[in-house]
């Protein structure tokens, strides 16, 4: 498989609003492009604002989302599609439609007006099928398929679609450990066979920690820290941007950084 | 619920799959064929007989003059305007009911049909209108109102919620304002505006046909294109933009082709309610497979006003009732179907 090519999504001092309530203020990020960048901060401190206004789902009130230094708010939508696709939070499929049937929406960017469907919509779907596991499964309603089983339905859709670059707002939530796992090593593995950049916002720190090639850490609507994840997470951070006392340890299987908090009832020990 | 997760556990995923293509294929089959069984009963049903060797003796030119004045100028035109307006109807629901994911919302629930009766309603009881200058002001009646619905529910998050709840608001005064002209009005045009309000096919007429068939050769043609981008609208706003297709956009498309789909049918053939509300979700319902399904919904539409037409006609000896009483009719039951083959799910 051909690696994809190296976009580079930034926001420059962008600000963004839900009814003129400023939401993200001035924020300036770049997003490396062929990497795994995961966005961590306290609820509502605007990640997935920001991932919607990245996305082009939200209308900037200040400053500029750019794509290769292009404005993204000018480029044509179905072209766009094949560059920056988003997976949004608890996405909802029409009923009774099947895993294939879904996984074959993901194509909508690349079919021409009035073009059928092409070998090369047939051979992304088959692969996306495959690399999720889903081939067992692609005859089934989404409607009766498991919650994991469900969210790889719609990564499965995401591949498909194939974008050089994929959002993703909360893919594990919902999910027990097992499968939050399974999702995040089939985006991992996106990343690194098909050079996709991978865009999520994540709920778990220590998960974004081992998965993460750049961390950005939200507080209050703006950038508290940005970086790989040894140089990122420290327990002046985690404090500032959780509110939480926390140890920072090796995690022994893999050596990423991972924070053991401390609470009132176990702070002793410690 | 539990049962259908068991059964499709058991099945063979690929037998699976090939039953539901095979399922979509024998239903726009049967809802085909029983759209030509109607128009067959239709042309030979009726106080006077007319034999299926007699329909066949039409064709090769040996019928009587009596029998061609039946079938061809008053049997054929009836028939091809009421299949016309029900596909139309229900095309029209079913592009409402996707792009605004709201079974309510409907042309004869969300105030559209409405604007059109009371734009009738005024034109028969103010100015004496009938035949073509009538039509066309039904017509720009349920235009005018879903332009208006559509004003004052705005754009932006919620749109479509917005637009249902005031296009409902919209139906309940445009329903008033109608009722103030009726009770004004001379007695004989109120009976006449009545028949009108209800809905039904009788006086249909070749030049009528040409001109809806022609109408709905463009909107169908229209429906054909946003079908593709409505498909991924049904994934939701978001997931729609991250494919490319933006709802600001395309929901005003399609509304627009819903629009003019709903006001010509209404302005040949009145209301006749129910429809556009009950032909998508029961298609969809018999289809279960997610898919838009606008062939079958438009048989299923066409069928539907065909089926009450003949009720209609011949279920009261004697007493010709209009079409839109029997659609009218359906609702309740239809209702507490839904209610009882609803899904767990919500959607
Ligand atoms: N659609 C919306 N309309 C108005 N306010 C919103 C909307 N979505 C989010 N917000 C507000 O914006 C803030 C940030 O929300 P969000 O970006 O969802 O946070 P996070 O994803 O980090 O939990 C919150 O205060 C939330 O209440
Ligand atoms: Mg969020």
């Amino acid at each position: 498989m051909t690696r994809k090519p190296a976009h580079e999504l930034s926001a420059e001092g962008l600000t963004l609003a839900y009814d003129g309530r400023p939401v993200i203020s001035e924020l300036t990020l770049t997003i490396e492009p062929g990497a795994v960048t995961v966005i961590v901060g306290a609820n509502g401190c605007g990640k997935s604002t920001l991932l919607r206004g990245l996305a082009r789902l939200l209308k900037p009130v200040a400053g500029e989302v750019r794509l290769d230094g292009r404005q993204l708010r000018r480029e044509p939508g179905r072209r766009l599609a094949r560059v920056l696709g988003i997976l949004p939070q608890s996405p909802v499929a029409p009923e009774g439609v099947t895993v294939r049937d879904l996984v074959a929406r993901g194509r909508h960017p690349h079919q021409r007006f009035m073009q059928t469907w092409s070998s090369a919509d047939a051979a992304a779907v088959a692969t996306a099928l495959r690399s999720t596991g889903l081939e067992p499964l692609a005859h089934r309603r989404v409607d009766e398929l498991s919650g994991g089983q469900r969210q790889r339905a719609w990564i499965a859709m995401a591949l498909a679609q194939d974008p050089d670059i994929l959002l993703l707002d909360e893919p594990t939530t919902f999910l027990d450990v097992m499968h939050q796992l399974e999702v995040l090593d089939l985006l991992h593995e996106a990343n690194r066979t098909r050079g996709t950049t991978v865009v999520m916002v994540l709920h778990d720190l220590n998960l974004a920690a081992r998965y993460a090639d750049r961390l950005v850490v939200m507080a209050g609507g703006g950038v508290l820290a940005e970086g790989a994840p040894r140089d990122v997470i420290s327990t002046e951070l985690v404090r500032e941007a959780f509110g939480l006392d926390a140890r920072i340890v090796d995690d022994p299987v893999c050596g990423a950084p991972m924070v053991v908090p401390i609470s009132r009832t176990h702070g002793a020990v410690a | 619920m539990t049962a259908s997760v068991a059964r499709a556990a058991l099945a063979p995923a690929d037998g699976e799959r090939r039953h539901r293509s095979r399922r979509h294929s024998t239903v726009t089959a049967v809802l085909a064929l029983l759209l030509i069984a109607l128009t067959v009963g239709g042309l030979l049903a009726g106080p006077f007989g007319v034999g299926i060797e007699e329909l066949l003796r039409l064709v090769t030119g040996a019928a009587s003059g009596a029998t061609e004045f039946v079938v061809v100028t008053l049997r054929m035109p009836r028939l091809a305007l009421g299949a016309l307006v029900g596909a139309a109807l229900a095309l029209a629901g079913a592009l409402f009911q996707t792009v605004l994911r709201n079974p309510l919302a409907s042309p004869d629930i969300i105030g559209v049909s409405q604007g059109a009766v009371a734009a009738a309603a005024a034109g028969m009881l103010l100015f004496g209108l009938s035949g073509a200058p009538l039509a066309l002001m039904a017509f720009a009646g349920a235009v005018t109102v879903a332009a208006a619905i559509s004003l004052i529910a705005g754009r932006g998050r919620a749109a479509g919620y917005r637009f249902v709840l005031t296009g409902v608001g919209a139906a309940f005064f445009l329903q008033a304002c109608t009722g103030f002209l009726l009770t004004r009005g001379e007695v004989r045009e109120v009976q006449q505006a009545l028949v009108w309000m209800v809905g039904g096919l009788s006086g249909a007429a070749w030049p009528d046909v040409a001109v809806l068939a022609g109408a709905f050769t463009v909107l169908v043609t229209a429906a054909a294109l946003t079908a593709r981008p409505l498909r991924i609208l049904q994934l939701g706003d978001d997931a729609a933009a991250g494919l490319g297709v933006r709802a600001d956009r395309a929901r005003p498309m399609v509304l627009a082709v819903g629009v003019a789909l709903a006001a010509v049918a209404v302005a040949f053939a009145g209301p006749m309610v129910f429809v556009a509300f009950i032909s998508a979700p029961i298609v969809r319902r018999l289809l279960g497979d997610g898919s838009l399904a606008l062939v079958p919904t438009a048989l299923f539409g066409a069928a539907l006003v065909l089926a009450a037409d003949l009720v209609a006609q011949y279920a009261i000896p004697g007493a010709q009732l209009p079409a839109g009483i029997v659609t009218g009719l359906i609702g309740a039951p239809y209702l507490l179907w839904l209610l009882a083959t609803r899904r767990g799910g919500s959607s």
